[in-house]
């Protein structure tokens, strides 16, 4: 019996210290699903890189519905799963209110917001605004019909504030630029409505569109589909989006989204906590994609100019003005 | 605010928008006629939709992939029957079982199959639906008025928009002009009076619960062989609901839901060309354009624009004996 027992005992520790050596980081993808080819897809590639560089596993759920946040960052948790990585804005309440109770436990948010963070949540922010300036740039450059659009999945400052900079970029280059702004909807559904974005892609064209920018999940696969059957030029987002439709596809705006997840995840329990991480162009955070897809779409004159913006707005020339500033769009009204 | 190219493209969009909403309205309209309540609409869609592309992908042959979406909606709408005619359960548990259904099992199979995240590869060439011309739409385009009207609204479009269309007329004739269609609706209202008859209650309810897989079957594969190339998971977007809505407003008559198919359709249109709409100092959300299918839908319910009576035996699982 006392055999037994110190034999018992001795599984349990071992089991315990191992639970404590594999401390497996955790991510958590938002209703938009593993892949959407955009965002959660890039969270996704983050997490798969750095499994593949350093043998590791890691923990995953993709959540089917609003109710499930709070349930799986508590399953995670009590796991003993860390750092647990979740994307989305909609994540940053269910986190503050999870957080207090697992005190070991580090936690972080891609793209939420909240007043106060607690010691052990990192939130990570990128500044689509100026990646999104650069697009309306190359956009507007690309236009023949001085009329670009933008459609945004679900109706949130997060999108608007993507619509902003690309309108900011817009006008930087042609003053007199029409940008024609649609959001797909109010609801997550505007999310994977690929018929709706189609319908706004042909809406837009009609209305002279020649580029189209969609910022919107899996509705933007019928904007990039719709715009390379009728011929005019898109441009994708967060992830590199160009191989979709080869030399149909103006660019991407890359949010990079693997990299914060990739960095998280090596820190891993050392993780630094406790406020924000802003990503912009300086840090590689957001950008535009070039590659063989796209090459023959962007001239030489195009690129320098991009280079040139980025670069200013890397020193403070120029100044990218975020829609949360004022919750308004000095240039675009949506 | 309107001139009359932007109108005929408003309308052009409605009715891209309002034939998969018109063939899952009378999808439903055969089933509820019946007497059996079909809020499944949705999922039978969605399997369609994957099916119709996933195959066509495969076999590069979009009527190939039309047949598939129409089996595995078919498929699904024969389970509806066996739940709710042969062991008589719960018609909405059963409709509501067939959406969950659907959301999971295709995006499943779809990542089993194809390995992209539950979605189909991009389909192209003869593994879509392509526009049809229809003849002289380029010569006539340059007639005033009318050019227009037939070569940018009635001509250009895929074949399954005309066969929507056309379902129309051809359920309007078989409902009242048939003697199935006679016994169809009367089964729905009073299936005791049809056994008394001699004719079989379950035999007729499942030819309209089968007829309805068929036309969800044709709506699905419209959706991700004709306006999209490839299939989407929850791509069908509430789209089932919309269309059950639009059966309720035009209180289950084929002329009716048709109307009420493109009207729902011509507020999306309409919502998805103006954002905000401005009357003269007040205006209008995108948003209240979006909700009016629904608010439309309760007020006809609410019985303040006539009254939408449904099939009196809808619901209920006829038992021969008690």
């Amino acid at each position: 019996m006392t055999l037994m027992k110190s034999l018992m005992g001795a599984v349990a520790s071992f089991a315990l210290t191992a639970g404590m050596a594999l401390a497996e980081p955790a991510l958590i993808f938002d209703l938009g699903g593993k892949f959407d080819k955009s965002f959660n897809e890039a969270a996704f590639n983050g997490a798969q890189r750095w499994a593949e560089e350093t043998g590791g596993s890691f923990r995953e759920i993709e959540l089917q519905s609003e109710a499930q946040r709070e349930q799986a960052l508590r399953r995670f948790a009590e796991a003993g799963a860390n750092p647990v990585i979740t994307t989305g804005f909609a994540f940053a309440t269910p986190v503050e209110a999870v957080a207090g109770d697992y005190p070991d436990t580090k936690f972080v948010n891609i793209d939420g917001w909240m007043p106060e963070v607690p010691a052990n949540v990192q939130l990570i922010a990128f500044q689509e605004h100026q990646g999104s300036y650069l697009v309306g740039m190359l956009a507007a450059m690309a236009s023949k019909s001085g009329t670009i659009g933008f459609i945004g999945g679900m109706d949130i400052p997060l999108i608007r504030h993507f619509g902003c900079g690309y309108a900011q970029g817009a006008k930087a280059v042609n003053p007199d630029i029409n940008i024609v702004a649609n959001m797909t909807g109010t609801t997550p559904t505007a999310w994977n409505d690929p018929v709706k974005g189609s319908e706004l892609t042909k809406a837009q064209i009609s209305q002279g569109a020649d580029v189209v920018y969609a910022a919107a999940g899996g509705t933007g696969v019928g904007v990039l589909q719709t715009a390379a059957d009728e011929g005019i030029l898109s441009i994708g987002v967060d992830s590199n989006q160009n191989h979709m439709h080869p030399g149909k596809v103006l660019t991407s705006m890359l949010k990079r989204v693997d990299v914060a997840v990739y960095n998280s995840m090596k820190a891993g329990a050392d993780m630094e906590t406790g406020g924000f991480t802003v990503l912009g162009l300086a840090e590689e955070g957001v950008g535009w994609a070039l590659d063989d897809n796209n090459a023959s779409l962007i001239s030489d004159e195009m690129k320098m100019a991009a280079n040139d913006a980025r670069q200013k707005i890397i020193d403070g020339d120029i100044e990218v003005v975020a829609y949360y500033t004022n919750d308004s769009c000095p240039v675009l009204d949506f | 605010m309107m001139d009359f190219m932007t109108l005929i493209q408003v309308l052009d969009s409605t009715v891209r928008l309002a034939t998969p909403l018109l063939l899952a309205c009378l999808a439903g309209l055969y089933s509820e006629r019946a007497g059996i309540f079909d809020i499944g609409l949705e999922g039978k869609m969605l399997v369609a939709a994957f099916f119709s592309a996933a195959i066509a992908y495969v076999s590069g042959s979009v009527w190939l992939g039309l047949l598939a979406g129409i089996g595995a909606s078919m498929l699904l709408a024969g389970l509806h029957g066996l739940a709710s005619i042969t062991f008589r359960g719960n018609q909405l548990i059963s409709g509501v079982a067939i959406n969950f259904l659907a959301a999971g099992m295709t995006v499943l199979i779809a990542q089993d199959w194809f390995q992209q995240g539950g979605r189909t590869p991009s389909l192209a060439g003869n593994a879509r639906f392509n526009p049809i011309e229809l003849p002289f739409a380029e010569a006539l385009s340059g007639v005033p008025f009318f050019g227009p009207i037939y070569a940018e609204l009635l001509s250009g479009h895929s074949i399954l928009v005309y066969i929507a269309f056309l379902a129309v007329p051809g359920t309007w004739w078989l409902l009242y002009r048939t003697r199935f269609g006679l016994r169809l609706r009367a089964v729905g209202e009073n299936p005791a009076a049809v056994d008394t008859a001699g004719v079989s209650v379950v035999g007729l309810r499942y030819a309209a619960v089968g007829i309805c897989g068929i036309l969800c079957g044709i709506a699905g594969a419209y959706l991700a062989t004709a306006l999209q190339a490839g299939f989407v998971k929850d791509m069908t977007a509430g789209r089932g609901f919309i269309a059950l809505a639009a059966l309720i407003f035009a209180k289950w008559r084929p002329w009716q839901a048709m109307w009420a198919c493109l009207l729902f359709g011509f507020l999306q249109a309409i919502a998805l060309r103006y954002q905000n709409i401005d009357l003269g100092g007040v205006v209008i959300p995108v948003q209240v354009m979006d909700a009016l299918p629904y608010i439309l839908t309760v007020v006809i319910l609410a019985g303040f624009v006539g009254k939408a009576i449904p099939p009196r035996a809808g619901g209920e699982p006829y038992v021969k004996e008690r």
